[in-house]
């Protein structure tokens, strides 16, 4: 696994803990009023990446994050940080024959990931092509807004993130923000985040989107069930994405994604790469699958495949 | 320690005093500074939004202006390198100048970058040890690197060049060749990582071309050492400084050569997108020609394009180049011409069609205006200030006292006709 | 959530009524290959003729079932014809030109359907029936890969009887209204 993909040594962690608490212990020293929300704000200031979070500052962090959410959406909110299961690598399939294009994929996703709907941010677009061309996406139309779907002459291709093996955006992030789990989901760390956008201009897919503006989600419609690098309510001036809904997969059992449940036509398969007895096996394995933008070598776990 | 605050004492009395040419300037300066400083308090509270940049063009006129500015402070090297590398005498004693140009623009990209991402408050990250540098495998984690490196390394040697002066004395060789000869490949490589953070993304097919990074270089070597030709002549006009024509001259003519490699590489380019003529050509079709009816960038290109080629040609012409009024001409055209070919005219472009063949024309809005116009009021008034202390020190007219520690300011008045200027005290 | 619920309920009470059949006397069961599905979740019972599915009830029109109800008094007429009379409203779109209802209704036992080797088998199993004719759709539909699955990826799934998506009459996949398009970039604001 490349360098800066794995944990940090230890030693690392020492160093940088001692400088830490150096600064905790100038900035405590300047004699700061004990008030809850000026606590919060340092602690969520100098808070750690995610990944050198020891256990228990760990939960304080989820705790401190639960108290956040539930005092501003009025409900008792959850914020897990399920790690990955052992021997799991999520893949999703996607039938380009049966897709109509109804967008219910869409929009179930954005109800069970707490997406802001004012400004709006999508994770999964999807395009209508024309059979005659193919693939095109020169051509594809991202508004197409009919009385029903499909329309004549045309098939449709969802995109979202495809959770890459070889991902560009992890690659180009500064900070090591964003990075691949175990599990195979490409995650982000919404607190480390410097929101340089240098991921979204490196993601072939589209696939990755910014708070511009502080997310407008109303509390009626905000989903409870949270997962740390998930779907929890984002800040301003980060960017989030498609998670593979990591706050379902990662149970015990693990549920399907929202938007494979949705789908009306069952176009949406999704399962674990590793399991030979898995649906998303049996496609691969027994379909034409093809990669989008393979020449890329991004190596998607995200196949688009024919059933017919 | 003593000296050095009184050398420090003497610099805040020199840059506080000037004439009314001066003051107007500095003060027009702050003026617009204080409006770039609103305008940033008005991005920080409502966030980014209030620029045009979305999903789809998710950067725009800043990290245009980054990096155009990335390249003018590389330039510097264009004048470091004759200067002391080939001891060429009409160029090594304004050469610090370049360095300081050097400085005030890298503060400059400093900013840029600054009030361009969401989360500045989170900038500790880009630390190493104390955040998580991503270094090496982000180029963006090179740029923070590099770039640091190349403003401190620059600041300390104008600094030092312009103390060793004050004080009467030689420069060490032994402590300053070094990182003269350093300060090249760090120019080098400034504008090389810049390019290569482009280059390296291969979901961007505009950008992912290996000629990047020499087109970047070649349209820097044209953009700074302009500006430096203009700022010569205001000098040398206005205060005790000797400028040779010879020295403009042959900076006028490197940058001919350079604006034929960058002409020659824009070619190249061209004809590889138009000729193969793949999905690819989307992006510069969009650039010069417009694309299923967007076409906002399509008459600023152009622009761009005649106003290279002009300048190129009245530099390269000896008669033009060496008279003065198309000289003068040529570099205000070259200077314009790259910042758009740099600026927007690559940033944009890389962008649009995005990655999903969606279209949206990005053009900025009064906000980004006002705060870069605020961050060039910025660079403008850093590079005034370190001129201010620069030029008397190297006209011997602020050194150090006789005394050893206090300094003598000669001439209070900066920015005067040289034919009123108070003789020359020389010593 | 609720329906989801329900369905699973009725789904288990389906697969217990089976599993009692099954046991009170079926000869050695026998695996069907490539059934990745009925491997995991709740314990598939197995007929002589394969693994049962855990599917919701079939979307019976309501009042319609059991069909017994009226047919157990008439006389069955077996002429191919367009009835006029009754069950006017189902128009025949599905190989019209080859069938008619009496090929796929059992022609004595209305309540069951009719394979083509002649055994009658329950609305519940309807998928047997389709997969005749739709073998390739039939496989995949056992794989989970055929239509639409809720549940667990690692865990008990739900399937859907063919009828629950595909009208038996008309089976087209109808055109649905789809939702909003996406807000353009120019209009975020």
């Amino acid at each position: 696994m490349p360098k800066s993909e794995s944990r940090e040594s230890h030693a690392f962690r020492m160093s940088r803990r001692k400088m830490m608490k150096g600064v905790a212990a100038v900035m405590g020293a300047l004699a700061l009023p004990e008030k809850d929300a000026s606590a919060v704000v340092w602690e969520s200031f100098f808070q750690k990446h995610f990944r050198e979070l020891k256990p228990e500052e760990m939960q304080k962090v989820l705790a401190r994050l639960e108290k956040e959410y539930s005092g501003q959406f009025r409900k008792a909110v959850k914020v897990r940080a399920t790690p990955p299961r052992e021997g799991v690598l999520y893949g999703y399939g996607l039938d380009l024959s049966r897709c109509i294009g109804c967008r219910r994929c869409v929009y179930a996703c954005v109800g069970e990931n707490n997406q802001s709907r004012n400004p709006q941010i999508h994770y999964i677009r999807v395009l209508q092509l024309e059979k005659e061309r193919g693939v095109d996406l020169e051509e594809a139309e991202h508004y197409y807004n009919p009385k029903t779907v499909p329309e004549k002459g045309h098939f449709y291709m969802p995109v979202q993130c495809h959770q890459c093996e070889s991902p560009p955006c992890t690659k180009v992030c500064p900070v090591q923000a964003t990075w691949k789990e175990r599990d195979g989901i490409v995650v982000v760390d919404y607190n480390w985040c410097i929101g340089c956008r240098y991921c979204m201009a490196a993601c072939p897919y589209g696939a990755r989107h910014f708070n511009w503006k502080k997310p407008g989600l109303p509390e009626g419609e905000m989903n409870p069930e949270t997962h740390y690098l998930g779907n929890r309510p984002r800040p301003i001036g980060v960017v989030e994405k498609c998670t593979y809904c990591i706050q379902r997969v990662r149970n015990t059992p693990g549920r399907y994604t929202a938007c494979v449940e949705i789908c009306p036509v069952g176009a949406r398969k999704f399962g674990n790469l590793l399991d030979p007895e898995s649906e998303i096996r049996y496609v691969i394995e027994n379909k034409r699958v093809f990669i989008l933008k393979e020449d890329l070598n991004t190596r998607p776990k995200f196949y688009y495949f024919y059933a017919t | 320690m003593k000296k050095i605050w009184e050398f420090f004492k003497g610099t805040l009395v020199l840059v506080s005093k000037g004439s009314k040419a001066y003051y107007t300037w500095m003060f027009s300066l702050l003026v617009l500074m204080a409006i770039g400083a609103a305008t940033y308090a008005h991005q920080l509270s409502n966030g980014l939004i209030v620029t045009a940049m979305r999903d789809q063009v998710s950067w725009g006129f800043y990290i245009s202006n980054f990096t155009f500015l990335v390249g003018v402070a590389a330039a510097a090297v264009l004048l470091v390198i004759p200067a002391y590398v080939y001891k060429w005498k009409p160029i090594k004693e304004i050469a610090v100048l370049g360095e300081m140009l050097a400085v005030s623009a890298m503060v400059m990209c400093l900013l840029f970058v600054t009030v361009d991402i969401g989360r500045p408050d989170r900038f500790w990250h880009l630390f190493p040890k104390i955040g998580l540098l991503n270094f090496p495998q982000s180029l963006l984690a090179w740029d923070v690197v590099v770039l640091n490196t190349y403003l401190v390394l620059n600041l300390v040697i104008a600094v030092y060049i312009c103390y060793k002066h004050y004080n009467r004395e030689e420069p060490n060789p032994n402590f300053f060749n070094p990182m003269i000869l350093f300060s090249i490949p760090a120019a080098v490589s400034i504008h090389t990582v810049t390019a290569f953070l482009y280059n390296g993304l291969a979901a961007r097919p505009f950008w992912n071309a290996s000629i990047l990074a020499p087109r970047f270089l070649a349209s820097a070597f044209c953009s700074g050492p302009a500006f430096m030709i203009m700022l010569f002549q205001v000098i040398r006009k206005y205060t005790r400084i000797e400028i040779k024509n010879e020295a403009i001259f042959k900076v006028a003519e490197l940058i001919a050569y350079s604006m034929f490699i960058n002409l020659f590489l824009l070619g190249a380019e061209v004809f590889k997108e138009f000729y193969s003529n793949t999905i690819h050509v989307a992006p510069m079709q969009y650039l010069f020609f417009g694309l299923k009816g967007h076409s906002n960038l399509v008459p600023y290109i152009w622009t761009a394009m005649i106003f290279n080629v002009t300048a190129f040609l009245l530099f390269l012409i000896p008669q033009t180049r060496e008279n003065f009024v198309t000289l003068n001409i040529g570099c205000v055209l070259i200077f314009i011409g790259v910042y758009i070919e740099k600026g927007m005219g690559l940033v944009v472009p890389g962008l649009v069609p995005d990655v999903l063949g969606e279209i949206y024309e990005y053009a900025p809005t009064g906000t980004e205006l006002l705060l870069s116009l605020g961050i060039w009021a910025t660079g403008l008034f850093v590079y005034t200030l370190l001129l201010r202390v620069a030029i008397p020190i190297l006209t011997h007219e602020f050194y150090v006292g006789d005394d050893g520690l206090k300094p003598v300011i000669v001439d209070t008045e900066f920015i005067r006709r040289s034919g009123t200027l108070a003789p020359s005290h020389k010593d | 959530m609720k329906k989801e619920r329900m369905r699973r309920i009725l789904a288990q009470a389906v697969a217990a009524a089976f599993l009692c059949l099954a046991a009170s006397g079926a000869p050695a069961a026998h695996k069907e290959e490539g059934t990745p599905g009925a491997k995991k979740g709740a314990a598939e019972p197995h007929t002589p003729h394969g693994p049962q599915f855990a599917v919701p009830k079939p979307p019976f029109t309501p009042g319609i079932f059991p069909c017994s109800d009226c047919h157990k008094e008439m006389k069955p007429n077996p002429t191919r014809r367009t009835l006029t009379e009754e069950h006017t409203n189902i128009v025949l779109n599905h190989a019209q030109g080859q069938r008619w209802c009496l090929d796929c209704h059992d022609i004595a036992n209305r309540d069951k359907l009719r394979l083509a080797s002649g055994e009658r088998i329950n609305h519940e199993e309807s998928y047997r029936l389709c997969g005749q004719c739709h073998g390739d759709k039939y496989r995949d539909w056992k794989s989970g890969v055929h239509g639409k699955r809720t549940g667990m990826w690692n865990g008990e799934k739900q399937y859907l009887l063919c009828v629950h998506c595909h009208n038996p009459h008309d089976p087209g996949f109808k055109p649905l209204q789809p939702m909003p398009t996406p807000v353009r970039p120019e209009s975020i604001k």
